[in-house]
């Protein structure tokens, strides 16, 4: 398949470059009606400069808002075009492409990190991961409990819900180690985050990205805000 | 002056093909991974095996984090948890599930060492690999 796909690709580029090396078929269907744009073209008067209509070629405008700097990517390859897996592996096409996986599963808005809405897949049954290794009927232990924590700038309210998390995870993978199970007792800023601390341990590697901000600054500020100065 | 391109058959030809040729040509964007898998690297490359790619999101559709990263042992952290094959056949990290009854067996090598060569460890488009390059990654 590729080999015919390289034969067409040359073919087609020997057409093309015969077509324009060969000045009389040139010739021909310019001296066949070159009457007719030449006329309109000489009546018409200096061109000035006018602005394209055409629709921009790069997605969000001409003027794209890319503050990371982020190199437009092709997201959710199949392993075998994927840059990470070897392509020269037998067992690199063996694997599921992730795009078939996420058939059917909600997706989020941003579509940033998988694209896919995990917690929102486990609610409305579309996946049933195990919570046991050997038991597929064993049900995680789910706690229903938010903590509001107000961040020291004007960014609204952070939410966090231990319902969602504790759907996906034990009490033991983020307590004591990660975060001190006592109110005031964790100390969290962005930075850290970012660093792969407290909630980047997870977000920004596999669940969400970071880059989500909404969904964890959910909650709008209940006081004034003050500057940025502590609440 | 006589353009090439003009309302002619040939000149729409030769518009098109060239369009279809230069799609063919250019590459529009680095093809990527999937956000979230691991490449484990601690022994492959200096036993000469491909580095294993851990794909996240295909576990995470049928196992819950827990059941790897409380129950297995799993530390969150990429190339951390120092396995190697010996502890896998005994049933220790992946060996817990791929035994042959849970998961497909160990003996599939090529389904988990499939990275390409020299690829260092990392979890694939996180925010840290962002922030920092992993070593050797815009050498190659």
């Amino acid at each position: 398949m590729k080999h015919l796909l390289k034969l067409m690709q040359f073919s087609l580029l020997v057409t093309l470059l015969g077509a324009l090396l060969n000045p009389a078929v040139a010739a021909t269907t310019s001296a066949k009606d070159s009457a007719k744009p030449a006329t309109s073209k000489a009546t018409a008067p200096e061109p000035v400069y006018q602005y394209s209509t055409r629709p921009p070629a790069i997605a969000g405008g001409t003027n794209p808002f890319n503050r990371l700097l982020k190199v437009a990517k092709v997201p959710h390859q199949p392993p075998s075009n994927d840059e990470i897996h070897d392509p020269t592996n037998q067992g690199s096409t063996i694997l599921q492409p992730p795009l078939e996986a996420y058939d059917g599963l909600p997706q989020t808005e941003s579509g940033l990190g998988n694209g896919v809405d995990w917690v929102k897949a486990l609610d409305d049954g579309h996946l049933k991961p195990r919570w046991e290794r050997t038991d597929p009927t064993a049900e995680p232990m789910v706690m229903d409990m938010n903590i509001v924590r107000v961040p020291k700038s004007s960014m609204p309210d952070v939410v966090f819900p231990h319902r969602q998390h504790t759907l996906w995870l034990a009490c033991s993978n983020c307590h004591p180690d990660i975060f001190i199970p006592r109110r005031g007792a964790n100390q969290i800023n962005m930075a850290a985050i970012v660093l792969g601390q407290k909630c980047g341990v997870c977000h920004g590697k596999v669940s969400f990205p970071v880059s989500e901000c909404k969904r964890c600054h959910s909650q709008p500020k209940k006081v004034a805000v003050n500057g940025g100065g502590p609440n | 002056m006589p353009s090439l391109i003009r309302p002619t058959f040939i000149g729409r030809m030769l518009f098109v093909w060239s369009l279809i040729i230069v799609a063919f040509f250019v590459d529009p964007a680095p093809a990527m991974a999937e956000y979230g898998d691991v490449v484990i690297n601690n022994y492959s490359d200096a036993a000469g095996m491909r580095p294993v790619v851990f794909p996240h999101w295909f576990h995470r559709i049928r196992f819950r984090c827990k059941v790897c990263h409380a129950d297995l042992g799993f530390k969150f952290k990429a190339g951390g948890n120092d396995i190697n094959m010996y502890k896998i056949i005994e049933g220790k990290f992946c060996g817990a599930c791929h035994n042959g009854k849970i998961a497909w067996s160990v003996k599939n090598c090529i389904i988990c060492h499939s990275g390409k060569p020299g690829t260092p460890i990392q979890i694939h488009e996180s925010t840290q690999q962002e922030l920092a390059v992993p070593t050797g990654f815009l050498t190659k």
